[in-house]
């Protein structure tokens, strides 16, 4: 037990020196995978829709060439950047640049290239992940859409990319999460984020496990709040479970002869003659349907 | 009469199955056709080429005497003007039942959104599904969802509008309201073209019957003649093992 009081009293100290540095490296490691998210499920996007257009044998020769080509073009992208560490990546973008401009170009930001790699390297995944929520969604939505005349464009906007979207949700929460925690290997380049301040901490004053303890506590902190968050979002987007039956008198709901719709066939609830009679009945001595204020 | 639609020695294959095979008749403004025949017959097949979600491989349809195969037709511009129900509703599971019969109007049709809205709630009306305009389609019944599939495809005001085997995967006691609904738009003069289980529908409703059986039109004809005295020994054949059951 005297250990935990220990911790507790060695986190304490820790984090009466270094609670600013640790909070704001928390927010360049929030930052950086937010951003980066954003920008890898824009690029996934993109990858996604443009690898799911749909050609036959019948199109134009061009047309079926480019498509191809995209493909191609896609998959490899897709296979370098989700077969290679995250780490490497890095080492290879950020020094890769100056290397083959002669130093003529380089990347003057730290957060340009950091944002950069997390951003390319999501994507990749992203890429695939929209790809499957694409063609997960039944074909007959495709053909009911075509049916009432709509094209691949309003179709793609309208009807697949929005049940897509929610499909892949959870996937884009993964690569959030994914990210806050990968983000650290951005220290190969320099990048100050949350565990690169572990490791200049420790290195002044060798507190490996009251850090490390900090350390968990904060990226805890920061995936659980994220998880449910997106479970909210992913809820809103459902919709609710019920609905608001619309009753087309209003007058019906309002005076409590308000019958559900379901008993009886569609066809002879409440006809006309009916809801006159109604309104009829329901009128006081000035003729308004209102009643006495 | 108003010839339509007219189908011309149209063939289908997938692969090296020939599924339909030099299928030839039309359609008149008013009529309701009705396509009956064992499963696996080619009816929804026809269906399909007839709305070009397949491609016929030989053969012509034309839509006022325009053919649709050809490529000089926008497909879209064409399927806006035939409708089509399907066997599994096809409704957009992303939108409330009014918004699914909405959606084509204001991107298709470019309508406001306020008169496709009126339009709407006009056909969903009249297939008694008013009431249900902010459920989803998720949250109600097999027949209810036909219901609002028909309303979709009226709002787009069709030309023609085909049904491929619309109750066949309803439960029992749905077939009615959608089978009443179809009835009121036959009555209503809309043309439409029906492939369908359901006989009694076929004989009492539709003023031209098609038999096909193996992806070729057997019998076609008035359906008083073609239910009561098949001349084909095929159509006799199918339709005594339909009545056996």
């Amino acid at each position: 037990m005297d250990r935990f009081s220990a911790l507790i009293y060695d986190i304490g100290r820790l984090l009466e020196v270094y609670w600013k540095a640790y909070l704001s490296d928390l927010g360049n490691t929030l930052l950086l995978a937010l951003v980066a998210t954003v920008i890898g499920c824009l690029i996934g996007l993109v990858c996604g829709i443009l690898n799911t257009i749909p050609y036959t044998k019948r199109d134009p020769f061009i047309k079926r060439f480019i498509l191809k080509l995209i493909r191609v073009i896609v998959r490899i992208y897709v296979e370098v950047f989700r077969g290679t560490p995250m780490v490497l990546q890095a080492v290879f973008i950020f020094y890769g640049l100056p290397y083959f401009s002669n130093n003529q170009y380089r990347f003057d930001s730290l957060w340009a290239a950091a944002i950069l790699i997390v951003s390319i390297n999501t994507g990749a995944y992203m890429a695939e992940s929209v790809r499957g929520g694409i063609i997960s969604i039944d074909p007959g939505q495709t053909e009911g859409a075509k049916a009432i005349g709509m094209n691949h464009y309003q179709t793609m906007t309208s009807i697949i990319l929005p049940q897509a979207l929610r499909n892949i949700m959870p996937q884009i929460g993964n690569n959030f999460i994914i990210n806050v925690k990968d983000t650290s290997v951005m220290f190969i380049i320099g990048f100050t984020e949350f565990f690169a301040r572990h490791r200049y901490i420790v290195g002044l004053n060798n507190m490996y496990f009251p850090s490390a303890t900090i350390e968990m506590i904060g990226y805890l902190a920061v995936t659980l709040t994220a998880s449910f968050l997106l479970r909210w979002v992913e809820q809103r987007m459902d919709g609710a479970d019920s609905y608001e039956l619309a009753q087309a008198d209003q007058l019906t709901m309002a005076a409590g002869t308000y019958s559900h719709p379901s008993h009886g066939t569609p066809f002879d609830e409440q006809s006309p003659e009916y809801r006159e009679r109604l309104r009829q009945s329901l009128k006081n001595r000035n003729g308004s349907t209102r009643g006495d204020r | 009469m108003d010839t339509i639609l007219e189908v011309r020695h149209l063939s289908k294959s997938f692969g090296k199955n020939e599924v339909l095979r030099d299928i030839d008749f039309t359609v008149s403004k008013g009529d309701v056709t009705s396509i009956i025949g064992a499963s696996g017959s080619g009816k929804s097949t026809l269906l399909r080429c007839i709305n070009l979600l397949e491609t016929p491989s030989s053969g012509d349809v034309l839509f006022h005497g325009e053919s649709v195969v050809s490529g000089k037709v926008n497909p879209s511009a064409y399927r806006s003007k035939v409708g089509m129900v399907f066997q599994s509703f096809n409704l957009f599971a992303n939108m409330s039942v009014l918004e699914n019969c909405m959606i084509g109007q204001v991107k298709v049709l470019k309508k406001s959104r306020a008169e496709a809205r009126a339009n709407a709630m006009k056909y969903l009306e009249q297939v008694g599904m008013a009431p249900y305009i902010n459920a989803r389609p998720r949250q109600i019944s097999g027949g209810q969802k036909q219901r609002v599939a028909i309303a979709r495809a009226l709002a787009m005001e069709p030309e023609v509008l085909l049904f491929d085997e619309p109750t066949s995967a309803l439960d029992p006691e749905m077939v009615g309201e959608v089978l009443s609904v179809m009835r009121e738009l036959a009555r209503g003069g809309m043309t439409m073209l029906v492939v369908t289980h359901e006989m009694a529908f076929a004989r009492d409703v539709s003023t031209q019957a098609v038999f096909m059986k193996d992806g070729v039109i057997w019998e076609r004809g008035a359906p008083e003649e073609l239910f009561k005295n098949p001349q084909c020994p095929e159509t006799r054949d199918f339709l005594s093992r339909f009545m056996e059951n």
